[in-house]
């Protein structure tokens, strides 16, 4: 096997090599998983904090602004002194809330997000694990996050954040369906689960190229679905600054509310590469089959830089939405997804399993 | 109409109505008990059609509590002071207008709120921008209050 | 015999009761809707009231007129001009003063400007209260120029007290016209940007129309006057119906409509901004030279009796209501205010709704909450 500095499974193996030839193979896994759950949780924070920054500076685009620029050359700094400023404040305790429920929400949300990035393919051989159903594996595991929501919703005793959880929880079950039925049609071209099989599959082209109409019927569902699934605008009912105060989290204060807010943002990174991955060919550069010379070009941008160069366009988008919608009702946001999507998604899958019989998509 | 001709047909109605002098519009002075009946003629009937109340106050005269009512017809487009007073200042009441002008409801509202009038009939006399254990009606001309109130 | 109209609101003690305010985002300023709720939906809407009350007409009763001209910015202080004139014009009518025509050229010129800047503050809080945060800084945008001409011209940006019984404080601004014209000329080109922005959305459409239908006979019955009730095809323009200043010599249309839902209401304002400037250009090359104040007593004493005045403000009729008898300090000041009877149709045409549409509904009805409470 030829070395490629682009190819992380020859540095992954030899790691493994090293540790497993100087101790036993028990303490070997164990500091691997030490490492990997380090390396995760600086992504993490680098991650969340990076996002928040951006979401503030495209907002102040968007509003004719500056946005932050104070702290650091161009406010780079401001969202770390916002944190510190989080980390500093009391953790106000209600009366009369479910203090054990109430202390437990925050961290199922924000592990549930953390859960789903060990899927995630960030180049070839940089995936922490890669199971042969890991769409399956990205669906539960972001569905969950709801759980916490509703607690939180629930046990912090409060009108509105009961009303905000429950909103959440009726819009996220819902459009988990189209999530779903829309990366399943990706699935279906692709015909494996294996995230880095439907990656392989995308050598020669990406699926929202090569799967032409449906597949962009599919991607245009993921993004308005998975836009509602991480309850952000338009589709913020459980928050709803306007009606419902802060909806799930209005009695949370400190840490644990930046919590909420820091799995608000990884959801949105993690949605983004799952459309990334799937429709837009994750770390896959840009190929064009038989275009032998322009694919060695673009061979040599590195797969990290690809994929999260298709991460930030989708993020870019979800951010555009926001900022630019109004919110919709509680009423309205359920039937686009029962009455509108849900059908489109069942029709598209149809199509799809008759396009792939047929081998009518590019090849 | 005229003011001439809403003179004509508001005597012809309810007996016992006086014109006080006014340099801007024609004022109507009616007894309590006909308050009601009045209100509800200017209101129902076509020709003097008074479907919009713009304002409903109280006032306080010292020898006097009144309630003063200024309409207008939309379609007509002319304009009516109603007036009505009491002298008791213990236990004032009048009948309430709230179904004929919706609006009225919270403007007799205010005036209870300030003067202490009651109205009957009224369906949610509470007090509207006091609180609710306010001690006394602060627009009565009588009212004190030493600590936030400074007197010229 | 005429319909009857009520509005029903019946209290059950199981009732899912939340209150919007007296601190919550949506309400703009310290008021409290009772919420009953049966899920999303709202059964009834009450509106508490009294959380800024100041006690403004006790207040009049100790001060001279010039005094009250300066409490008057305070109730509804998006349109702090059109307060302080409804009382100078009433002062004005009581004792027969007739104020120099540039007076009520340039009075009418800034209602105008004021009415602009007031209806853009309403569209940024209106696309805020529907979750379009966007709104807010382009139309704070096009406010800050407004107000930075008010400010050249009365050093102050919000309750300029620029009306006195007679005339005005001072002279305007030699830059005046200059820049009340470059600013036309401006928001001409940035006012499309609104409805690009916000009335041609797809959403904003599905969140507003057919949203808080209020029927002409309503607004009527409840007076809710001013934009709102012209949207319901209730005529109740008083710079038309009883013109005041300058508003008869201008040309200029009253904007009704009788589709009454939250959606013509939004339109409507949208639209009257179009009509502020066509009366602004017509006014603006013309004021005429003279004084900027009539000859007036420095301690002003009306003759005794009962005067009336009403005037157009943003938001609707504004009245005055003066008794006096004789002295320089009035028995009684009464203000009609257009939010006070605007806020109280709020659950003739909110109930039954889901919670998001009552702030779209009050959003629209554009309440100000210092002018309910006064």
């Amino acid at each position: 096997m030829d070395f490629n500095i682009y190819d992380f499974t020859s540095f992954t193996k030899w790691v493994d090599n090293a540790l497993n030839s100087s101790m036993s193979p028990l303490l070997a896994i164990i500091i691997e998983l030490i490492i990997i759950g380090l390396v995760f949780l600086l992504f993490y924070a680098i991650v969340g904090l990076l996002l928040v920054y951006a979401e503030r500076k495209v907002c102040a685009v968007i509003q004719n602004r500056y946005g932050p620029n104070r702290v650091g050359p161009f406010g780079i700094f401001q969202t770390i002194a916002d944190l510190i400023k989080l980390l500093m404040k009391e953790l106000i305790n209600i009366k009369h809330a479910d203090n054990f429920l109430f202390n437990l929400a925050p961290f199922i949300v924000i592990i549930a997000s953390f859960m789903a990035i060990a899927a995630l393919p960030f180049a070839k051989g940089l995936q922490a694990i890669d199971f042969n159903i890991g769409i399956f594996y990205l669906f539960a595991v972001s569905s969950l996050g709801v759980i916490g929501i509703l607690l939180a919703g629930w046990s912090s005793n409060s009108k509105y954040s009961l009303i905000g959880a429950i909103r959440s929880g009726a819009q996220v079950i819902s459009y988990e369906l189209s999530v779903g039925l829309s990366l399943l049609a990706i699935v279906v071209f692709a015909g494996t689960m294996q995230l880095s099989g439907i990656i392989e599959s995308q050598a020669d082209g990406w699926w929202i190229i090569k799967g032409h109409f449906p597949a962009l019927v599919a991607f245009v569902i993921f993004l308005i679905a998975s836009t509602a699934e991480t309850n952000r605008g338009p589709f913020d009912l459980a928050e709803a600054e306007s009606e419902l105060t802060a909806g799930f989290h209005t009695e949370y204060s400190g840490i644990k509310f930046a919590f909420f807010f820091l799995a608000e943002y990884m959801n949105m990174f993690i949605v983004a590469s799952i459309a990334a991955t799937m429709f837009l060919g994750g770390w896959m550069p840009f190929h064009i089959a038989g275009w032998d010379g322009m694919n060695a070009i673009m061979d040599y941008v590195p797969p990290i830089v690809w994929f999260f160069g298709k991460t930030i366009f989708v993020i870019l988008m979800m951010m555009w939405f926001k900022w630019t919608f109004p919110r919709l009702r509680i009423d309205q946001l359920l039937n686009l997804e029962w009455k509108y999507l849900l059908p489109l998604n069942l029709m598209n899958i149809v199509l799809v399993a008759f396009i792939v019989l047929m081998g009518w998509y590019i090849k | 109409m005229t003011n001439d001709q809403l003179k004509e047909k508001i005597s012809e109605w309810v007996s016992g109505i006086e014109f006080p002098e006014n340099k801007q519009y024609l004022e109507v002075l009616v007894p309590a008990n006909s308050l009601k009946k009045l209100a509800e003629l200017l209101h129902n009937t076509p020709e003097t059609d008074f479907d919009y109340l713009i304002s409903l106050s109280g006032v306080d005269y010292v020898s006097h509590l009144a309630v003063v009512y200024h309409l207008e017809s939309t379609s007509h487009k002319h304009f009516l002071v109603m007036k009505v007073k009491t002298e008791d200042r213990e236990n004032p009441n009048f009948d309430t207008v709230n179904e004929i002008w919706r609006t009225a409801e919270w403007y007799e509202r205010e005036v209870f709120d300030m003067f202490g009038i009651k109205f009957n009939n009224h369906p949610d006399l509470r007090r509207l921008l006091m609180d609710d254990d306010w001690v006394g009606f602060p627009l009565r001309k009588d009212y004190k209050d030493e600590i936030k109130m400074i007197e010229r | 015999m005429k319909e009857v109209i009520q509005d029903i609101i019946i209290r059950n003690s199981d009732d899912y009761i939340i209150n919007m305010g007296p601190q919550h985002p949506s309400t703009h300023g310290v008021l409290r809707l009772e919420l009953s709720l049966q899920g999303e939906k709202v059964k009834y809407v009450v509106p508490h009231i009294g959380y800024i009350h100041r006690g403004i007409e006790k207040m009049c009763e100790r001060d001279t007129y010039q005094q009250i001209i300066h409490l008057t910015d305070r109730f509804d202080y998006l349109s702090a001009h059109m307060n302080n004139e409804a009382v100078c014009l009433n002062v004005e009518n009581a004792l027969e003063v007739e104020v120099p025509e540039r007076v009520k050229y340039i009075r009418t010129i800034l209602d105008e400007l004021n009415r602009l800047a007031s209806h853009q503050l309403w569209w940024c809080a209106f696309g805020m209260d529907l979750g379009a945060l966007t709104t807010f800084f382009y139309g704070l945008r096009d406010r800050e120029v407004i107000l930075d001409i008010f400010e050249e011209s009365f050093g102050s940006r919000l309750l300029h007290s620029f009306n006195t019984p007679g005339g005005l404080m001072h002279d305007i601004h030699p830059n005046f016209q200059k820049r009340t014209k470059e600013f036309i000329k401006y928001f001409r080109k940035k006012l499309p940007e609104y409805d690009q922005l916000l009335s041609n959305n797809v959403i904003f459409q599905m969140r507003t129309k057919g949203i808080g239908y209020m029927s002409k006979e309503v607004a009527i019955s409840y007076g809710v006057t001013g934009p709102s009730g012209r949207a319901s095809g209730f005529s109740c323009d008083v710079r038309k119906n009883h013109p005041y200043s300058a508003y008869d010599k201008v040309d200029f249309k009253e904007i009704l409509d009788t589709t009454g839902d939250t959606f013509t209401r939004y339109k409507l304002r949208i639209a009257e901004m179009w009509e502020s400037m066509n009366i602004i250009e017509q006014l603006i090359d013309n004021i005429p030279e003279g004084d900027y104040t009539a000859k007036m007593k420095p301690i002003i004493k009306l003759p005794v009796g009962e005067y009336y005045q009403r005037v157009e403000t943003s938001r609707g009729e504004m009245g005055v209501f003066i008794i006096s008898d004789g002295n320089k300090f009035p028995v009684r000041v009464k203000f009609r205010t257009p939010n006070f009877a605007n806020l109280f149709v709020l659950n003739k045409i909110g109930s039954g709704n889901k919670i998001a549409d009552i702030v779209a509904i009050s959003g629209s009805l554009d309440l100000v909450i210092p002018d309910i409470d006064r």
